[in-house]
């Protein structure tokens, strides 16, 4: 060990003391923090049993009666409900009806209700993954600085994305049922409406990310504008783009089982509509369906969006939700 | 740059083949994404029956509604009876209880009226008219006059000549009997609407435009009713003798019944925002309402005056602020603890999941499937399961947002652990650390900021989120942005709230975005 002089010993002692001083300090901020979620949260807690209809304690021990009650006459049950085969229960009752649903589509060759009503939402979601994407696609490149140099305009639309992303899809979708009445039309223009506002977001951030060298070229021999976008920075950002739209994907088929819950159709109502009903067959069949429908759609989108742009695919995960 | 002649060009195009003719997949690779696109376009189309939707959509109505958003209507109806007319307005209108706008006219005058009587009556005294017996001159009234009965002259000259009066014997055998009595009613209304005033009387309706247009409608019960002349494209009828509506734009609409005239006509704004019709404040300006709140009298007795003034704000009948923002509040909550206790629970739970950290393969897999379940059973689902289990409610909404976030946090959390750098983790172990302190001072520090700006970017994904489950009943702000859009009474109600939620999201992006942006530099 090297011998320390005076001087040396007395900064040592100084940066010593510095340390303390800024360890306490975050420690003061660290404490202090955790103090003011815990009153949030227990305030918060408090609010939120109060204004409950029911009790969390008075509640809780029906949290595992309503499991007991979703429990099928017979194992055989769940799939006779999921594809609509007759049930040896059945008493007229809309509990044990399943055959009552079947989608025939040739002959004697049937869709299982729920299978249909499955179709149903998947094609809400993809119908407005396209239309959302496809109008944020254009969006994107006005809000984007090194896009549209236009000041004002980019304002404009970035407000625009953020007021569509915010703007609660329940109230499109209601909006839309007094229009078009019940179906899954509003349930599109809801799901599509919030889509523009949440990939126009991304697109625009991804096109600023854009290299530009490409669209340098492309003016350096006269192109116009269009073109300068459409060969310069498509081509580059395309992968990311369609990954963006997959992940949408993936979250449009939740938001459309959730919408079709409040009335745009689809597995979405059968679902509340069981529950609310305790046909526990039925239940038990539409949520191993949507469960596996969901995990199928995931795995898939995951696959193809590692093709396309490797593992950032998955570091992309939490900015979209 | 060089022009190129078109040997040097043909020159290039052999030099790179690949580049000029590329294969048969990409080089149609466009077309096939289009027609594959219209190709299912076409397959929706027909599976959602769009066409018969779209055939069936109500666009009068959508506008209707939109309008309604940002403005409120008041609802005269004129009631035509023999003779005269009676006017009155919804029970609950944004004028209170009993409105006189100085944009309705009437026109009062004494006129006897026939009633049917029951018990039989001295039978001279009945007196059988046409029912149109007005005493002229009659006294022009606007606005807020309520009948004044020493104003109204009484000398009659009506209509059915000298005296007016022509008794008759009605036949004495009848059960009922009709009786006559004089009352002073209003005889004609002048309601003026957009650039139309629309002027009634008992049996017929003239509607006058500012470019000079007339329309006159005959009403009577026999015939039902009649325009004179074509009717004008902003007036429709749908059947002979049926109601005609007529069309004044954002002004507002009139519809003619053969025994009734109903006006509607739109104002710009939000009516009775602050104050309701029943309280104290009503009607008063901002200045008045201060001067109220400020003065030692008291409106309630053994209530301060500023308390009073909060009561009837937040019980306002109309927008139920009280309400609305404990609703909104409850949704905030949702998103909220939900998301903290999510994260809180996730937080240990990635650390026994993430191989690198915890080296048990059955533990790691059995809490990664875990998660996915819970990820994957839809926040819909555990919405309507909470919503069953506690009732309609916050609670529901936050045990829905915490098992579907719980999994897809421990799931991101456990990648993020998966992939952090593995040396600063041995330089700790390297000086002898215990495993726990390993993890504090080797792994935390380096997703810390990683784990707390995804949270903050779910907890403000989760305030809209927390809008829509609220809607399928577990409580919130949703749940009664629905029940107001479906009485479709309400739509400046949902403006309302949606405002209220788009200022809340808005708030929400920033501290969550400068709180991030802190954490990531």
């Amino acid at each position: 060990m090297v011998e320390l002089d005076a001087g040396a010993m007395l900064r040592t002692q100084e940066t010593e003391r510095h340390y303390r001083q800024l360890l306490g300090q975050r420690r003061l901020y660290s404490v202090l923090i955790i103090i003011g979620l815990l009153v949030a949260a227990s305030a918060s807690l408090w609010f939120a049993n109060e204004t409950n209809a029911g009790k969390f304690f008075d509640r809780i021990p029906y949290f595992f009666d309503f499991f007991k009650d979703l429990a099928p006459r017979d194992g055989w049950e769940i799939w006779r409900a999921l594809f609509d085969l007759p049930s040896p229960y059945d008493d007229g009752s809309l509990q044990y009806n399943y055959p009552v649903g079947r989608v025939y589509l040739i002959g004697p060759v049937y869709l299982p209700e729920y299978f249909y009503k499955m179709i149903e939402t998947l094609n809400i979601a993809i119908v407005a993954t396209m239309f959302g994407t496809a109008l944020g696609f254009v969006f994107s490149f006005f809000a984007a600085t090194n896009v549209n140099s236009n000041r004002a305009v980019r304002f404009v639309v970035r407000r625009f994305l953020e007021i569509l992303r915010a703007f609660p899809e329940i109230v499109v979708a209601g909006f839309f049922l007094v229009v078009f009445s019940l179906g899954p039309i509003p349930a599109i223009m809801a799901v599509a409406i919030h889509t523009v506002g949440a990939i126009g977001k991304l697109y625009f951030e991804v096109v600023e990310n854009a290299d530009m060298k490409a669209d340098e070229g492309l003016r350096a021999v006269g192109a116009n504008k269009v073109s300068r976008v459409w060969f310069g920075i498509v081509p580059q950002v395309m992968p990311n783009f369609m990954s963006y739209a997959l992940l949408r994907f993936e979250i449009n088929v939740r938001a459309s089982t959730i919408i079709g819950a409040v009335g745009g159709g689809g597995i979405g109502e059968q679902l509340r509509l069981a529950i609310s009903r305790g046909h526990e067959a039925k239940t038990l069949a539409i949520v191993l369906l949507l469960f596996t429908t969901i995990v199928a759609v995931d795995q898939l989108s995951a696959y193809i969006r590692k093709r396309l742009v490797g593992e950032q695919a998955f570091a992309l995960q939490g900015a979209l939700a | 740059m060089t022009d190129l002649s078109l040997s040097e060009i043909e020159a290039v195009a052999t030099r790179h083949p690949d580049l000029f003719q590329q294969g048969g997949l990409r080089r149609f690779l466009p077309v096939f994404v289009v027609a594959a696109v219209a190709a299912y376009l076409g397959y929706v189309w027909v599976f959602f029956d769009v066409s018969k939707v779209l055939d069936r959509a109500d666009w009068e109505i959508a506008g209707n509604y939109l309008a309604d958003w940002i403005a409120y209507e008041i609802r005269p109806d004129l009631h035509l009876e023999d003779g005269y007319i009676s006017v009155s307005y919804p029970r609950y209108s944004p004028l209170g209880s009993d409105p006189h706008p100085e944009w309705v006219i009437l026109e009062r005058a004494d006129v006897t009226i026939k009633e049917v009587v029951d018990a039989p009556q001295d039978a001279t005294s009945a007196q059988t008219q046409s029912g149109f017996m007005v005493n002229a001159p009659v006294v022009p009234e606007a606005g807020n006059a309520v009948a004044d009965p020493l104003a109204v002259p009484t000398k009659p000259s009506g209509f059915m000549g000298a005296g007016g009066l022509v008794g008759t014997k009605v036949d004495e055998a009848a059960p009922t009997e009709v009786q006559t009595r004089m009352s002073n009613e209003v005889v004609s209304a002048q309601v003026e609407i957009g650039d139309a005033v629309i002027s009634v009387y008992p049996d017929h309706t003239e509607i006058d435009r500012a470019n000079g247009e007339r329309l006159l409608i005959r009403t009577s019960l026999e015939n039902g009713v009649t325009a004179e002349g074509a009717l004008p494209d902003w007036a429709e009828q749908k059947e002979v003798g049926g109601k005609i509506r007529m069309f004044f734009g954002f002004a507002g609409r009139v519809e003619v019944e053969n025994d009734d005239v109903k006006v509607r006509r739109r104002f710009l704004g939000w009516e009775n925002f602050f104050f309701d019709t029943r309280s104290a404040f009503w009607g008063k300006t901002l200045g008045e309402v201060v001067q109220m709140i400020l003065s030692s009298e008291e409106i309630v007795p053994g209530k301060a005056n500023w308390q009073v003034a909060y009561s009837d704000i937040a019980n306002n009948s109309e927008w139920q602020h009280g309400d609305v923002w404990t609703k909104l509040l409850q949704t905030i909550v949702m998103a909220f603890m939900g998301t903290l206790l999510a994260s809180m629970t996730a937080f240990p739970l990635a650390f026994l999941a993430a191989r690198n950290i915890s080296p048990n393969l059955l533990l790691n897999q059995g809490l990664k499937r875990l998660f996915d379940f819970l990820r994957s059973v839809d926040m819909l689902i555990w919405a309507l399961v909470f919503t069953r289990t506690f009732g309609p409610g916050p609670l529901a909404g936050i045990s829905a947002i915490f098992f579907t976030d719980t999994g897809t946090f421990g799931k991101l959390y456990s990648e993020a652990l998966e992939n952090i750098d593995d040396k600063q983790r041995e330089g700790v172990r390297s000086v002898g650390a215990a495993p726990v302190l390993v993890q504090k001072y080797g792994v935390v520090p380096q997703v810390l900021p990683v784990f707390l700006s995804q949270a903050l970017y779910f907890w403000e994904s989760n305030t809209r989120s927390a809008t829509i489950i609220g809607a399928v009943g577990a409580g919130g702000i949703g749940l009664k942005l629905w029940e107001a859009m479906r009485t479709n009474q309400d739509w400046e109600n949902v403006a309302y709230m949606v405002v209220l939620i788009l200022i809340v999201v808005f708030v929400f992006d920033n501290i969550s975005g400068a709180l991030r942006k802190r954490l990531v530099e």
